[in-house]
């Protein structure tokens, strides 16, 4: 074949794959993809699968010291929801072409992010409330988005993850409001963890839209529907209220309510600190990539076991 | 003994056994070998947590003191939690954590197989669930047993250290005492020594598959059940029960 019947095929493709996705269709895991649509959603999928998996961390932090038996297995369902989400979509994301030991390669190495977040630390039992209220909720508000994404396994893994986020979110709201008409020690706990997760929930959105250098793409092609900045004001006008129904304080002096433009407007996000913690240097990336890292060295033995007597019986 | 007595501490002694071993399944959430396992201990942590739950809270109402399942649980000290020491054992690896699973699941399996058939509602209610629950324990841990010890040389090696250092405390999975003997005349609990030949015929065929002997003699602790414990008990129960002593007013 010439080459500009190569190029005229290739424009074919394209015009069918935009066509697609401005019909409001899904692209499907065997649909032509440009290359750079595939790398795009390979590594925002690989990523959200490789937070689901570090988020585990924190909050596993505190599973064993859970102050009563109900809270534990609360919690110890939500961080499993963790690990289902994550195996969810480590096997959408199996879809584009790799396969999920390359990709948890790729986390271990330092290579692939995960969320900026879980490199705080879990510091008091409330922490698992403003985790499960804050980070969670964050994480709904993305994630309803992506649920109409034009990638179909990843638009349907949403859909379901979602409802389980929802409720990771109504039980550390609900954490949080037990605490705070609790004792004054338990109130000091939940304005501290407050206090120490709001910023860099925030900061969960990425950076402001002016400095997103993924962006364009991806609003056009669908796969992200609204900005950055658009998610995080979405999250800020639906937890103030929350925050305020059970009478903790938001800790940003410059947050109030703007009746004109109908949202809240709020103080300056320290994305310096985003850029660090992304960028390997926040309170618990080395602890977390060594979490990860020494699970996966120690479990090395029982996957050979396992793939050795898989072996073995194959040849019976 | 008088029945009401007999039955609050058998349920207390199942219900310790279920907590205890769901505290050291906690511990691996997200620490597993692959995800798949860490999802699958997280469920059987959450199985057993369910369990002592059921049990505390019928051990609570037993009592009529108006203590709750949570009271009992974080408001006791080493010397009174009743379990079985075998859970206590620290999950050391993964062989480990699967060897006392199936050492412990095998008896949990066929003690409320038969509790299932108990005069008492309430016990026959609570294990109708945990044996559905403990039956697909014991075939996980069965098939991790398995393939460990018929799988590389290395995981051979584990997973008989495990069973090696665990056996002692299998000979304690079977001891009674007059708070079984009351209930049993009554038909309320099970003769646990009346389920050791098919507990050695269950343990033993995994064993044989698994191509690990089973040890002979040796030591074999005694008493767990009545709040004689190894000196892992004191660590976990400091870590489990912190917040609620150091906080005791608080409600969470």
């Amino acid at each position: 074949m010439n080459q500009p019947q190569i190029q005229e095929d290739e424009q074919k493709h394209v015009d069918a794959f935009n066509a697609r996705i401005a019909a409001g269709k899904t692209i499907e895991p065997k649909d032509w993809m440009p290359e750079k649509y595939r790398k795009q959603l390979l590594r925002m999928m690989s990523q959200h699968a490789h937070s689901e998996v570090v988020g585990m961390l924190p909050e596993g932090n505190w599973l064993t010291r859970a102050p009563s038996l109900m809270r534990k297995a609360v919690l110890l369902a939500k961080v499993q929801d963790e690990a289902g989400h994550g195996l969810y979509i480590y096997s959408g994301a199996e879809t584009l072409g790799t396969d999920r030991a390359e990709m948890i390669d790729q986390l271990l190495s330092g290579k692939a992010k995960y969320a900026s977040i879980f490199n705080y630390p879990t510091l008091n039992w409330a922490d698992m409330g403003a985790v499960g209220w804050l980070v969670d909720g964050a994480a709904i508000v993305n994630q309803t988005a992506l649920a109409k994404c034009s990638y179909g396994p990843y638009a349907r893994a949403m859909i379901r993850i979602c409802k389980e986020e929802n409720f990771h979110s109504k039980q550390g709201y609900q954490i949080m409001a037990h605490m705070m008409s609790g004792t004054k020690e338990q109130q000091e706990m939940a304005q501290d963890a407050i206090n120490r997760f709001w910023w860099p929930v925030l900061m969960m959105f990425g950076p402001s839209d002016a400095d997103s250098p993924n962006s364009d793409d991806l609003m056009k092609w669908k796969v992200k529907l609204y900005s950055n900045d658009d998610l995080r004001q979405r999250f800020i006008d639906r937890t103030v209220p929350q925050a305020e129904a059970i009478g903790i304080k938001i800790p940003d002096d410059k947050l109030k309510w703007n009746p004109t433009t109908r949202h809240y407007e709020f103080g300056e996000i320290n994305f310096d600190e985003l850029k660090s913690v992304i960028t390997g240097n926040g309170p618990c990336n080395k602890l977390r990539m060594k979490q990860r890292n020494d699970a996966h060295k120690n479990g090395a033995w029982v996957r050979e076991a396992a793939i050795a007597y898989a072996e073995k019986r194959a040849k019976e | 003994m008088e029945t009401n007595i007999a039955l609050y501490k058998y349920c207390v002694r199942i219900a310790d056994t279920s907590l205890i071993l769901a505290q050291r399944m906690c511990e691996w959430c997200g620490h597993g070998p692959i995800l798949e396992e860490d999802i699958a201990m997280s469920n059987m942590g959450l199985d057993l947590i369910g369990q002592s739950r059921g049990f505390y809270s019928y051990a609570a109402k037993l009592e009529s003191k108006g203590r709750t399942e949570d009271d009992i649980a974080y408001f006791r000290n080493e010397r009174e939690f009743l379990n079985r020491c075998i859970v206590e054992q620290p999950n050391t690896n993964f062989a480990f954590t699967m060897m006392r699973s199936f050492l412990h699941g095998c008896l949990a399996y066929l003690q409320f197989r038969t509790l299932v058939k108990s005069k008492d509602d309430t016990i026959a209610g609570l294990s109708e669930k945990a044996l559905k629950e403990m039956t697909y324990h014991v075939r996980h841990a069965s098939e991790w047993i398995i393939r460990l010890g018929d799988g590389t040389d290395v995981s051979h090696e584990k997973v008989k250290e495990a069973l090696e250092n665990l056996w002692q405390f299998t000979d304690e999975l079977f001891e009674m005492d007059e708070v079984d003997q009351a209930l049993i005349k009554s038909g309320i609990a099970c003769d646990i020594s009346m389920l050791r030949a098919e507990w050695d015929q269950m343990v033993n065929e995994v064993l044989a598959k698994a191509k690990l002997e089973r040890p002979l003699g040796g030591y074999q602790s005694k008493g767990g059940f009545n709040g004689a414990h190894t000196e892992h008990l004191g660590h976990l129960l400091s870590e489990m029960q912190y917040l609620p002593r150091a906080y005791p007013d608080a409600i969470w």
